[in-house]
């Protein structure tokens, strides 16, 4: 079965390559458009963690800064723009205004038996922000062999970055990786 | 079908287990996937298959919970009839819609989640590790203390590392030592709701608080009208023969009126300046720290504060405790440079699983003494890891009390040393006792008015345990003391 999945991916593996250049959208970066096929066929070499931006105060907000490791991957622009557009979701999601004081308000007088039915407004833009990570998924990360974690399932700590690689591609090996790493340290 | 199968569910599934073998029935084509809740690494009780959540000691809640239960019972029985005929029957009903508010914010602080941060997966504790090893520039120890500065609205506010939940906390978060988990604005933890109180049911407990005043008040006032009017009419010896509950009502309410009251005004006080009651307990924004020290949370005015903490936008939970656990995703292989890093990953994380690997590394950074709490299994473990400078201490031999009480709270932070000092050889006990004791208040959060410097001794007596081992849970005995001083202090 792994051999027969391992087929599978080397007929892409030429194509593959052309792929992880930036800006080559060919017809081919449909074979990793599925998520899960990526998972399956290409073995995960290293994950890096874009933190949180604390500096102004507790609202969830993401540092962007770009991480090096991500240099040869994607352009810097790309991952911005996800990280400012997430950021300004965030910022909609907390926001103390109008309409989280009627709701605030509403709750408190049903003793907030209410939440039992409706969904909060940090609860909708939550459900926004996972489409909107989906959907970059598919455009735009996908493609270029990463694949981005939604921060909800890592308690709004980090956004986690997957760098994934073609398990047949040559010189790239994740044990070598790893062992090159734990070596020099 | 679901709620039938949940109801049935509440019924049998109590505790949080430890480890459990999916139950296989021929007609079900796979094993039961478990939910998040069975194998959560806190210590905190779970029940009606993980939609409610308490704390592992709920004793003194019952206790709540049956003295509104009965006070309001007994008026309601025995006051409320007189009343109602005699002035209005507005009175019960006022009386029934406070209890009910009262019951309701209370069961929803109690039962929801306070914003427990989930623990770091194996990959981001790594990927912190190498940060942290980065940033000292050696590999061979780390200096003890953890922590990030970030500069907030002006003021710098040091962010510290939850050596058990291998975070670097957010700003106002903290770690609950009894439920051992770290609570995102972390206030403090009440027994008496038997549930810390943090970001996410912070209003529900000040609604809770703020109703109980208003029908403590409500009904110690009506019970002393009940027996002012009665005695009027039948004499007072008879009037308090004739409605003895009224007795026992006012004086349950006498004594709650100025606890309970007085927590409100606190509370208010404290929501009025956006802090929590850990940062007021350390003084954290007081001025007497220092000519510009303010609280850079604080929105300015005391009604955008009031409308931001009860009225603002409720963040949902973080920790999913009802979805299924991914046996699936992707993980990295850990590092193996002969140190496990980290324990196991989300499921069946004992204590001494969580424990060993992380004195392990520590013992190798820095001369560590051993806490007797820690299991028969450590001491063997200890005397391998151990090298190089820090063989000069004794192992399992706790400093002397003498040092520990020229250590306060504040000083402690002052004698926080800097990121990638070098160890002093000949220091360190201090430096150890600095970054312990610097752990130890933010670990110990307990109510107004206990937890103060003003009795270091005492304190660090009771912390003796946790000085030496920040990454280790708290054994059972110290759960209770702490359990003990927090009961004492409300």
């Amino acid at each position: 079965m792994l051999s027969s999945m391992k087929e599978g991916c080397h007929d892409p593996k030429t194509k593959q390559t052309q792929l992880l250049k930036p800006g080559r959208r060919t017809k081919a970066s449909g074979v990793f458009h599925n998520l899960q096929e990526m998972q399956h066929c290409a073995s995960l070499v290293t994950k890096v963690f874009i933190q949180r931006d604390y500096s102004e105060g507790t609202v969830c907000r993401f540092q962007t800064k770009f991480p090096s490791e991500l240099n040869i991957r994607i352009e810097r622009t790309l991952l911005e723009e996800t990280v400012k557009t997430l950021n300004s979701y965030y910022m909609e999601a907390e926001k103390i205004g109008g309409q989280s004081y009627m709701e605030g308000c509403l709750a408190c007088a049903t003793a907030y038996i209410v939440f039992l039915c409706m969904e909060t407004r940090y609860e909708k833009v939550l459900k926004k922000i996972s489409g909107y990570i989906q959907e970059q998924n598919e455009k735009i990360y996908a493609p270029r062999g990463l694949l981005l974690t939604d921060p909800v399932e890592r308690g709004m700590r980090v956004l986690e970055v997957s760098i994934f690689e073609d398990q047949g591609s040559a010189g790239s090996s994740p044990s070598s990786t790893l062992s090159s790493d734990s070596s020099a340290r | 079908m679901h709620l039938g199968e949940s109801t049935r569910e509440c019924e049998y599934s109590q505790i949080s287990t430890r480890s459990s073998t999916p139950m296989e029935t021929p007609y079900k084509k796979k094993t039961p996937k478990k939910r998040k809740w069975e194998t959560f690494p806190g210590r905190n009780r779970f029940y009606c298959d993980g939609r409610i959540m308490m704390a592992k000691q709920t004793g003194v809640f019952y206790l709540t919970l049956v003295l509104i239960l009965v006070t309001c019972g007994l008026f309601f029985t025995f006051d409320c009839w007189f009343l109602a005929e005699q002035l209005t029957p507005i009175i019960p009903v006022i009386g029934a819609v406070l209890f009910l508010f009262v019951i309701g914010t209370l069961l929803r602080t109690s039962f929801s989640d306070p914003g427990v941060l989930p623990r770091a997966t194996p990959d981001e504790a790594a990927d912190l590790e190498r940060q942290i090893d980065v940033a000292n520039g050696s590999t061979g120890y780390r200096p003890p203390p953890r922590t990030k500065e970030v500069v907030i609205n002006g003021q710098t506010v040091k962010l510290k590392y939850c050596f058990t939940c291998k975070i670097f906390r957010p700003p106002r978060a903290s770690h609950c030592s009894l439920c051992d988990n770290c609570v995102e604005r972390f206030d403090h933890h009440c027994p008496w709701v038997g549930n810390c109180v943090g970001k996410r049911n912070y209003r529900f407990f000040y609604m809770f608080i703020l109703s109980l005043s208003f029908l403590t008040v409500f009904i110690f006032a009506f019970v002393i009208t009940h027996i002012i009017l009665n005695s009027q009419r039948i004499g007072f010896l008879s009037a308090l023969k004739d409605s003895p509950a009224s007795v026992l009502e006012v004086v349950v309410c006498f004594f709650s009126v100025w606890s309970i009251v007085g927590l409100s005004g606190f509370h208010t006080y404290l929501i009025s300046s956006n802090q929590t009651t850990n940062e007021d307990i350390k003084g954290s924004w007081s001025s007497k720290r220092s000519k510009d020290n303010y609280n850079p949370y604080s929105y300015g005015n005391i009604f955008t504060n009031c409308c931001a903490a009860l009225c603002g936008p409720l963040p949902p939970s973080l920790i999913d405790r009802r979805g299924f656990i991914q046996s699936d995703a992707p993980q990295l292989a850990p590092p193996t440079n002969g140190l496990p890093m980290y324990g196991s990953t989300q499921s069946q994380q004992s204590h001494k699983v969580a424990t060993t690997p992380l004195l392990q590394q520590q013992q190798s950074s820095e001369p560590v003494i051993l806490s007797p709490e820690n299991g028969a299994s450590l001491p063997g473990r200890a005397s391998l890891a151990l090298g190089g400078p820090c063989t000069s201490l004794p192992l399992g031999q706790p400093t002397p009390p003498a040092s520990t009480p020229s250590l306060s709270c504040h000083e402690a932070t002052d004698l926080l040393p800097i990121h990638g000092h070098p160890h002093n050889h000949s220091h360190p006990l201090q430096e150890q006792l600095a970054h312990h004791h610097f752990l130890t208040p933010e670990e110990v959060p307990s109510p107004p008015g206990m937890l103060h410097c003003g009795s270091p001794l005492g304190h660090s007596h009771t912390m003796q345990g946790s000085f030496y081992n920040p990454a280790s849970q708290d054994s059972l005995h110290e759960d209770s003391v702490r359990g003990l001083v927090k009961l004492s202090s409300v």
